[in-house]
This record gives structure tokens, C-alpha cells and sequence, in this order.
């Protein structure tokens, strides 16, 4: 794929692209016709209250089970065509924890590693530098057992971020998490997208994590009720916390004009 | 893009467009070693299990196996030449179990992480479903192949009567009715939903699998009883798996045995890999995440 226009459109295609995505579970529609845009290096914010699809749609990019309608594509690269090098690119923190709870730290990690082809010798260099970066080196050879609720969370950072993705996804992640923590894992994300460039999905729906300048998407029984900037969904008038209490109380037609 | 006030976003993203692993065949070889460390490593922090793995067959040996020493003399079948002591029938059967309990056992522990989530994990890999299963397939039978030697290790004290050579020579079919139970295994627990309903496995599958089998009866003996029920223990596979390393033992090869046993592996191999494909699978068509079914 050196050179040429296909070239050219990867290298201008967004970090994440959801074109039209349904699905459905038996007669349950768990997402209609959503569509998603996260820019290259932005934090998207995706709301919505519980049981409105988000655990769906991460299912789905992370390509769990396929999309029965629609398209998802990844840095260009589409989950249905060439999902290695969709998922290559991607790193995802599941809201629920997923650590061994048995292993060490970098016995974890360096299992991750290996799903994605990255020899022992490479991934443990990288792994010290990430576990740097989330401020627990010193726990590297600690069963994940011992560690508190955050650091785990912080270790689970790490872990998506071991084979260099340039997208990461992540399920609510602050859940059940302490106010320390909590802006300890966000402070870890923020600057990984100020420094690195990271493009972000955060799923949530805390609204203390949610910046005025960050993209953000409503997403309600399945559909997306609202999209734009965090700090312009209330109109300027009310704040995104009543804004998104608005649109996810209101019946979904009166909630779709207001997008 | 449904938004115009999104800007694009900077160029810098793409700088960091770099992932660190290998997509090539080194690359598979990487991720199927590191899925066999990772279930050595589980397997070597639950000794119970082990152990417990290993008591089962030896209860069998001792004292069941010793209780029916004179109520059922065996036969002269091959691979025996001579007429054989109970123990020593039943020797090669109880190694299988233990694979067959194995295999469950790994089956379980796949339920068990796709409830935890670290299925999800797993199956965000950028390497195909067939390897990844595979390599799960290769770890658990990695295991129950050291688990059945550890149990012939201990069941020589016994007076086992299993030539040295056959020790050598039972690898392959090891490995081969590892494979078998770990296929189907991997294809169970892509059906089994919960990890509760795994009772109903050792009910419906295990035992039945066990009891109507070459492992604890000849089957020359179960014909005098009931032609209907010799028939099926012909079918079973895990008569098959018995079989072949019931001759392997004695330094012989049953070809009968072993197409069964690989034919059986290939096929629930398959069917497992479509059963865990994300657009036909189990993960699709059985109702949404957990939190989502709210």
C-alpha cells in the first residue's frame, strides 16, 4: 500500500469511523443507525445512561461480534476487510476488570504483548516505560491481586497501550474508582493525547470527566441524540449535565430535534 | 462526519501510527507461545488442581480398581497377550479421564474468562479466531499431557505391567486424545452460557463419555449385555481416544482409533472456530453484553 491515493486517504482517514452501525439482539434493537466520528488526536466523550448501547458499540469496534449493519473502520482500515490491522491499531480498557488476578503485573503485560506479536525482549523494555508513565513501576513483579481498585485500572492503561496503539477505547473506567483515582486515570489519558496524540473514546457518564472543548455523543436506547463540542450541546444555556438529563428523559423523537 | 464544527483535528495523530507487534508467521508464533505461557503459568499457581486432577484416577486405581480385581478377570484381547489384572486394564482408561477432565476443566476456565471478560481480551488480538482458539487448544493439552504422566508415574508402583517403550511410544496418542477432548471442549464452551450450567456438562458429557467406553470394561463384555449399548460405545470417541493409547502403551498402533480420534479433533476443531467467529458465533446471536441487557 506504498504510495497513491489509497495511500493518501488512509493517511487523511479518522482515528475511528462509525458509518450507520445496527444491531440487534433477537427482536432488541441495541443500536440504530449510530455514526461516530473520532478526529485524529481528539478526546471523544460518549454518553449515555446505562442500558443505552455503549457496551454494544464497544463490542462491536472492538470487533467482539460483528456489526450487522454498517461500517467501522479504524485509521482507515475496515473491522469487516482487514480487522488485524483495525485492531492493531486500537487499545481498549473493558469496563470490567480483566487482569489475571493470579499473575504478576508484567506477567499480564507481557501476555498482552504476545497476542500481539511483540517478541519478550521489546515488550519488556516497553512495558518499563509504560509502567513509568502510569507511576507503578515499582509494582512490576506484585501479583495483580495486591493492587488497589486505580492501580489495577492504571495497569489495565497500560496493558492497551503495550502494542502502540494510536486509538484507545475505553469503558467507563473510573467506575467504582475513588476521586483520587479517578482523576489520576484521566489526568494519565489527557496526557496521552496532549503529548502522544492519542485519539480517545471514553465512555462515561461522569460528567467531572468531561472537558468543554472535548467532541462528545448522546447515546440513547440505541441511537445517537446528540453531538458536538461538551461545552455547546446545552446550547450555552444549560450545562451537559441537564443537557444530557433533557435528552435521554424526553421521548426520542422531541430528544432528536434537539440534536 | 455529521458534524462541521468538529475541526480536523491536528496531524500529529498520524505520526504515532506505529504498532510495535508483528503481523507475519513470527508474529503467530509469538501470540500462540505467549497464550500456552499464560495458561502454564495459571496452571503451575493452582496445585489443587493439579493434585486434584491427579487423586481422581488414583482413587479409581486403588481402590475401585481393587475391589473389582476378582469380580471381573479380563479378558485376553489385544494389545494384551495374556490374561490381565484389573489394574492393569484400567490403567490406560483412567490416564484418559484425566485428559477428559482436562479438557472440561480448560472448557470451564474459557466459560470462566469470557464471564470476567478476559475473553474480550483475548479475541481484541489482531490474529485470527482459528489461532487463537488453537493456541488454547495446544496449552490445555500441553498440560493434561503432563498430567497423565505424572498419573503413570505413580501407577508404576503399582504394577502397571506397561513395557518401557510404550511409555515412548503413548506420546503421540496422548497428545492426539488431547487433542480430541480439548476440541470438543473448546466447542462446549462456546454452547455453555454460564459457568453454572457446567454441572449439567459433567452430567451429560463426562460421565456419559466415561461410563459407555472401552476405559473401565472390554467391550466384548458389554456386547454379552447389550448389543444396543456395545454400538454406542463403538461411537464414542472417547472409546476411540482410549483405545489408541490403550495400544500405543503396549507399542502398538491402532489405525481404526486414530482416525477416529483425528476426524472427531477436526471436526469439533471447526465447529468451535465457527462457534467463537464474531459474525456467526455464540458472542453475536446469544443476547447482548451483560450490561447492556438491563
Amino acid at each position: 500500500m506504498a504510495g497513491g491515493p489509497a495511500s493518501a486517504a488512509l493517511h487523511a482517514a479518522p482515528a475511528l469511523d462509525v458509518a450507520h452501525v445496527s444491531h440487534r439482539f433477537g427482536a432488541r434493537a441495541a443500536l440504530s443507525d449510530v455514526s461516530i466520528t473520532v478526529e485524529r488526536g481528539r478526546f471523544m466523550a460518549l454518553l449515555g445512561p446505562n442500558g443505552a448501547g455503549k457496551t454494544t458499540l464497544f463490542s462491536v469496534i472492538t470487533r467482539l461480534y460483528t456489526n450487522q449493519d454498517g461500517r467501522v473502520s479504524i485509521f482507515g482500515h475496515g473491522l469487516d476487510r482487514e480487522p488485524s490491522r483495525a485492531l492493531a491499531h486500537l487499545g481498549v480498557v473493558f469496563q470490567a476488570r480483566t487482569l489475571d488476578t493470579d499473575l504478576t503485573v508484567a506477567q499480564n503485560l507481557l501476555y498482552h504483548a504476545s497476542l500481539h506479536g511483540i517478541a519478550r525482549k521489546a515488550a519488556k523494555r516497553r512495558i518499563d516505560a509504560l509502567l513509568d508513565r502510569v507511576g507503578l513501576a515499582e509494582r512490576r513483579d506484585d501479583k495483580v491481586r495486591t493492587l488497589s481498585g486505580g492501580q489495577s485500572r492504571r495497569i489495565e492503561i497500560a496493558r492497551s497501550l503495550v502494542h502502540g496503539p494510536s486509538l484507545l477505547l475505553l469503558d467507563e473506567p473510573t467506575v467504582g474508582l475513588d476521586l483520587e483515582s479517578r482523576a489520576d486515570i484521566v489526568g494519565i489519558v489527557r496526557a496521552l493525547v496532549r503529548e502522544e496524540g492519542l485519539s480517545v473514546l471514553w465512555a462515561t457518564h461522569i460528567f467531572e470527566e468531561i472537558e468543554a472543548q472535548d467532541d462528545a455523543v448522546v447515546l440513547h436506547r440505541g441511537s445517537i441524540v446528540a453531538r458536538g463540542r461538551a461545552g455547546t450541546i446545552g446550547g450555552g444555556e444549560e450545562s451537559l449535565e441537564a443537557a444530557f438529563r433533557r435528552l435521554v428523559a424526553e421521548p426520542r423523537d422531541g430528544a432528536r430535534q434537539a440534536a | 462526519m455529521t458534524n462541521p464544527a468538529i475541526e480536523s483535528a491536528p496531524a500529529r495523530g498520524s505520526a504515532t501510527l506505529a504498532h510495535h507487534g508483528r503481523l507475519d508467521a513470527v508474529g503467530y508464533l509469538i501470540c500462540l507461545g505467549g497464550i500456552v505461557r499464560r495458561e502454564l503459568l495459571r496452571f503451575f499457581n493452582q496445585k489443587e488442581r493439579f493434585f486434584s486432577a491427579l487423586v481422581r484416577p488414583l482413587v479409581w486405581l486403588f481402590i475401585f480398581a481393587a475391589g473389582f480385581r476378582n469380580t471381573l478377570g479380563v479378558s485376553i484381547e489385544p494389545p494384551y497377550q495374556t490374561y490381565v489384572l484389573y489394574e492393569v486394564y484400567v490403567v490406560p482408561g483412567l490416564a484418559v479421564m484425566i485428559q477428559l477432565f482436562n479438557g472440561m476443566q480448560s472448557s470451564l476456565s474459557m466459560v470462566y474468562d469470557r464471564e470476567v471478560g478476559s475473553m474480550k481480551v483475548l479475541l481484541t488480538s489482531p490474529y485470527p479466531r482459528w489461532l487463537l482458539l488453537l493456541a488454547k487448544l495446544i496449552a490445555g493439552v500441553t498440560v493434561s499431557v503432563v498430567q497423565a504422566y505424572a498419573f503413570l508415574a505413580v501407577a508404576w508402583f503399582w504394577e502397571t505391567d506397561i513395557p518401557t517403550i510404550g511409555y515412548l511410544a503413548a506420546l503421540p496418542a496422548f497428545v492426539a486424545s488431547g487433542l480430541m477432548l480439548g476440541a470438543i471442549g473448546l466447542l462446549l464452551s462456546s454452547m455453555v452460557r454460564q459457568l453454572e450450567n457446567f454441572a449439567s456438562v459433567m452430567n451429560f458429557v463426562i460421565f456419559p463419555m466415561f461410563f459407555a467406553s472401552s476405559a473401565l470394561y472390554p467391550l466384548w463384555r458389554i456386547r454379552e449385555s447389550s448389543e444396543t449399548l456395545y454400538w454406542i460405545c463403538e461411537l464414542n470417541p472417547f472409546t476411540h481416544a482410549v483405545q489408541l493409547v490403550r495400544f500405543a502403551l503396549y507399542g502398538q498402533f491402532e489405525p481404526v482409533a486414530c482416525a477416529v480420534v483425528v476426524g472427531t479433533t477436526l471436526a469439533f476443531f471447526t465447529l468451535a472456530v465457527i462457534a467463537y467467529d464474531p459474525g456467526r458465533g455464540i458472542m453475536a446471536r446469544r443476547g447482548g453484553p451483560a450490561g447492556d441487557n438491563a
